[in-house]
């Protein structure tokens, strides 16, 4: 299997508090990890330094197999030290928000056209034509091309945002709880996308509370505990035949899936 | 009523309107082009730069605008070497002067005005374009500037119509805009109240249509602000 992304001992801390304490993950193509832990054990920091969103203290990220340059900043953290290295990778991993973070002046269509006319630089044709193909991958009718992200509900909305991420025709998907600001009758339309997407061998890395998702869509899931991977496995093994104790009572906190 | 004083010289009170908004508009512009960048430089997360545009807004809201013209007009007659210098038959010129106390003024309030509206943006808005890859001029010019002139325009609408009534205290520097002609009048005739009211008529007018205009560009780009399913 081919390696997509990987980062390797991801360090972080918040002046004395260590979120992240030497986190490695591998993503394969058509990996779909599912990272999951109690809040506050690292897992939106650690997703959010793959991009480097959050600069990390230490460690090294490598798309398909391209290293990207990091310096020590001012700061003590890392930095990318070619930023169009890093805008390039960027372009390459696309991420979809908790909080959807549509551009709220801009119409669905452009929306979706942005990033590909300016970052990868498509014309407006191409753009148009792949955001209403996208469009209908993720379940919504043309109509709400001309709306704008105020109009459309919450699950409309996210919907909108995995369309986003995916008119960048990314290596890798970034997903940072995706269902978790979504009122409960919502959740459902969005993780089915989701569901199709990893059905369609597309690699996604993504933090979630949703334990069903974790269980029946993904091929591996990380448990983080205070920084570090507590366990890691096939869905199966994680939550029918744990033996670690912290990871048997995070599940046993939630209803079983 | 002695309206003939107004009718007999609509001609003067034309050409005072042309020189309002000449006033008007090319101090609005160069006030604008001052104010995008120095509204991302009051943000800035370095507090020397911040500071430095915060003490420029301060300095020129916190004081009157027509000791600010004068300060420009008359005061800096005061420098011999900047009556030697080549600036100097600019600084000289009333008409310059004013547009330069307006285009400072205006300005350090539209800096203010912009610095507010890019603060309004949700963050997760700035960081989906990151994450998308832009560099920060794209992010700059497709994101951030849109965003912060919508949110902005119902406060820079108000600063474009104090701007307009501002323009009357180019009178003062010998500038005959609609102001300045109406006063000119009271001097000839010694008559105070129809030359006045008809240069109130025509700001009035004036600040009509901006305000209309202003209706127009809010119902187009800052409807999504107001909007709920």
């Amino acid at each position: 299997m081919t390696e997509k992304l990987r980062a390797e001992g991801i360090r972080k801390s918040y002046g004395t508090h260590e979120v992240l304490r030497g986190v490695s993950l591998t993503a394969g193509a058509g990996d779909v990890i599912s990272l999951i832990g109690s809040s506050g054990s690292g897992k939106s920091t650690l997703l959010r330094c793959l991009n480097l969103l959050e600069r990390p203290d230490a460690g090294r990220i490598l798309l398909e197999g391209e290293a990207l340059a990091l310096a020590r900043q001012r700061d003590g953290r890392l930095g990318a030290a070619d930023p169009k290295q890093l805008r390039r990778m960027r372009a390459r991993l696309s991420m979809v928000f908790q909080d959807f973070c549509l551009w709220s002046h801009m119409t669905i269509l452009h929306n979706l056209t942005e990033a590909p006319r300016q970052v990868l630089g498509k014309s407006r044709a191409e753009a148009e034509d792949l955001a209403r193909r996208t469009l209908a991958k993720v379940g919504l009718p043309e109509t709400v091309l001309n709306r704008h992200p105020g109009q459309l509900s919450g699950g409309q909305q996210q919907r909108v945002a995995i369309a986003r991420a995916l008119c960048m025709e990314p290596e890798v998907m970034l997903f940072d709880e995706p269902t978790s600001a979504l009122d409960p009758e919502r959740v459902a339309e969005v993780l089915k996308v989701m569901q199709a997407l990893a059905e369609e061998g597309r690699t996604m890395i993504v933090v979630t509370h949703e334990m069903g998702f974790a269980r029946h869509a993904s091929t591996r899931v990380v448990f983080l505990e205070e920084g570090r991977i507590g366990a890691e496995g096939p869905p199966e093994d994680i939550f029918t035949r744990t033996e670690n104790p912290r990871l048997q009572r995070f599940l046993a906190g939630r209803l079983q899936p | 009523m002695n309206w003939y004083v107004v009718t007999e010289n609509l001609g003067q009170y034309a050409a005072g309107a042309r020189l309002t908004l000449l006033l008007t508009v090319v101090s609005l512009l160069l006030a604008f082009c001052l104010a995008v960048p120095l509204a991302f430089a009051r943000n800035s997360a370095d507090r020397r730069i911040s500071g430095a545009v915060q003490v420029y807004t301060t300095l020129f809201r916190g004081t009157p605008l027509l000791v600010q013209l004068f300060l420009i007009y008359f005061g800096l007659a005061q420098f011999g070497w900047l009556r030697a210098s080549i600036l100097w038959p600019w600084l000289s010129s009333p008409l310059v002067c004013a547009i330069l106390t307006f285009v400072l003024n205006s300005g350090a309030y539209t800096t203010e005005i912009f610095a507010g509206g890019l603060r309004a943006i949700p963050k997760g808005e700035v960081e989906a374009a990151r994450a998308c890859g832009f560099s920060p001029l794209q992010a700059a010019r497709r994101i951030l500037i849109p965003a912060m002139l919508t949110r902005a325009l119902p406060l820079y609408g108000n600063e474009v119509i104090m701007m307009l009534h501002a323009t009357s205290l180019a009178s003062t520097v010998t500038l005959l805009e609609v102001t300045g002609v109406a006063r000119n009048l009271t001097l000839n005739y010694y008559i105070q109240l129809e030359p006045y009211a008809a240069a109130a008529l025509i700001y009035l007018g004036l600040t009509a249509v901006l305000v209309g205009g202003f209706q127009i560009l809010e119902a187009r780009h800052a409807r999504y602000l107001r909007l709920r399913r």
